[in-house]
């Protein structure tokens, strides 16, 4: 019998690395991705990266969003983009918010991360590339 | 009826392959056809196991008992799948899933499966997909599901037809949601969870429940067991599952669940027919040009609606 197959929702991780305690401006985010129609699958403060890269795979998501404050990005970042290589076949795209020195940011993007937004960037900015990435135009 | 051989993607299933189980249910869940093929051909590997459904009003505490009881089973030797439903904003259909927030990290343990899933439009606490997405867990060879329903506030009640064994969540001070959810509650549980029992009123609440239990059908021959829980100072978990393995104990001996069995079966198999035939009427109708007279009859009030549809579906219809 054959249903007819809906378009399916992009869906998003969002994740905290590190260990400050503040994901404000996550969920903020998170309920923007959702308002633009997206499924965000929430998973909170302090994981490490391969806890990230595991609830990706379980979550089947097409992005992963990262947002740090607490200047780690550095030792966390690169570690969840060789993880997620190590997934072979998988097309996950990473995006990342947070304080990110712009020299830091250039060798993010080398590591393969798409998109990089500082405290600055506006959540329509955010949508935007999201939904580039989850169709594969950016 | 022979077997055929297992398609690729059925054997990585089978054999344990994450991905390949994760991309599966995002397949049946968008009801894409690689979907129907996957759960045809691993059905046969279902309806063994407990399936164990979580209900109960937001913020009882759900998801914070799924995480230990993840970890007790765990700690049993026992491999866990866990599906864990929030609700899809009717407006832009998109959803913030916050259950998985709550399960402890266990980034290297195989043991554990946790997909979030979005309800999609369906009422009833639920997704339409959640329970073939259970039968997928069951087919990659975990021991037992647990399942998180949306918890609205009402009684979610498509979970009846989805676990094997129901326990509704509750907290101290529930007399209000008793009253509320009364209609629909004892028929639904198997298990009562007095969760947050670390605050004051939880012996209470589990006398008042008892009460109302007592008073309550046990048509089957089941009176739902009360257990008091606590997640944040840890107590009461293993007597929850006692709890839930004595009611699927309590199924295997009953010849009553033989025919519930049957009759959920029927009635999934009916509401698939009627959901098929529904589509295709909707898909016909979309280019009857009959649909458009009718439409303006009923517009210029020579026709009532519902005599309008009657000529729709009287066979050999033409729409006058
Ligand atoms: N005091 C107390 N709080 C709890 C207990 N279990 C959960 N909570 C809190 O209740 C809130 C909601 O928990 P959650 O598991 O997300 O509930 P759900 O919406 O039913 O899944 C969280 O802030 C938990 O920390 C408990 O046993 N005692
Ligand atoms: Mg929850």
């Amino acid at each position: 019998m054959k249903a007819k197959a809906r378009a399916a929702p992009v869906r998003v991780l969002i994740a905290k690395p590190g260990l400050d305690g503040h994901d404000r401006g996550a969920k903020v985010v998170a309920r923007a991705l959702r308002d633009a129609g997206m499924e965000v699958i929430y998973a909170g403060l302090r994981q490490t990266p391969e806890e990230i890269v595991r609830a990706a795979v379980e979550e089947d998501v097409d992005l992963i969003g990262l947002s740090i404050l607490s200047g780690a990005h550095m030792a966390l970042f690169p570690r969840v983009m060789a993880l997620l290589k190590k997934e072979k076949g998988s097309r996950i795209k990473v995006f990342a918010g947070g304080i990110i020195p712009d020299e830091d940011a250039s060798r993010l993007r080398r590591l393969g991360i798409r998109a990089i937004f500082g405290p600055g960037a506006s959540l329509g900015e955010i949508v935007q590339t999201a939904e580039r990435l989850a169709r594969g135009t950016a | 009826m022979s077997r055929p051989r297992p398609s690729t993607a059925a054997a990585a299933i089978v054999r344990g392959d994450r991905r390949a189980l994760a991309k599966a249910i995002t397949a049946v869940e968008s009801g894409a056809p690689a979907g129907d093929a996957l759960l045809r051909e691993l059905y046969p590997r279902t309806g063994r196991i407990p399936i164990v459904g979580l209900t109960g009003p937001l913020g009882v505490g759900k998801s914070s008992l799924i995480n230990l009881l993840v970890a007790h089973l765990r700690s049993n030797g026992r491999s866990v799948g866990v599906v864990a439903v929030d609700p899809s904003s009717p407006f832009s259909g998109g959803s913030v899933l916050g259950d998985r927030i709550r399960l402890d990290r266990r980034a290297d343990d195989p043991g554990i499966f946790f997909r979030s899933m979005a309800s999609r439009g369906a009422s009833g606490g639920l997704a339409d997909a959640t329970r073939d997405v259970a039968r997928l867990l069951e087919a990659a060879g975990f021991d037992v599901v647990l399942v998180e329903t949306v918890g609205s506030g009402q009684v979610d009640v498509a979970i009846r037809g989805v676990a094997t064994t129901r326990v509704v969540v509750l907290v101290p001070h529930l007399g209000d949601e008793v009253q509320t959810l009364k209609a629909g509650l004892f028929e639904i549980a198997d298990v009562f969870c007095v969760n947050k029992s670390d605050l004051p009123g939880a012996e209470t609440a589990e006398r008042d429940l008892a009460e109302l239990a007592s008073l309550g059908p046990a048509p089957d021959g089941w009176r739902a067991r009360i257990v008091r829980t606590s997640t944040t100072a840890p107590s009461g978990i293993p007597q929850l599952w006692s709890a839930i393995e004595a009611h699927e104990a309590f199924l295997a001996a009953s010849p009553a669940h033989a025919a519930e069995r049957r009759r959920r079966l029927e009635e999934e198999i009916v509401g698939r027919v009627r959901e098929e035939v529904a589509r295709r009427l909707a898909e016909r109708l979309e280019t009857d040009p009959a649909l458009r007279r009718l439409v303006d009859r009923v517009l210029a009030r020579e026709l009532d609606p519902r005599t309008a549809a009657e000529r729709l579906v009287a066979p050999g219809h033409r729409g006058r």
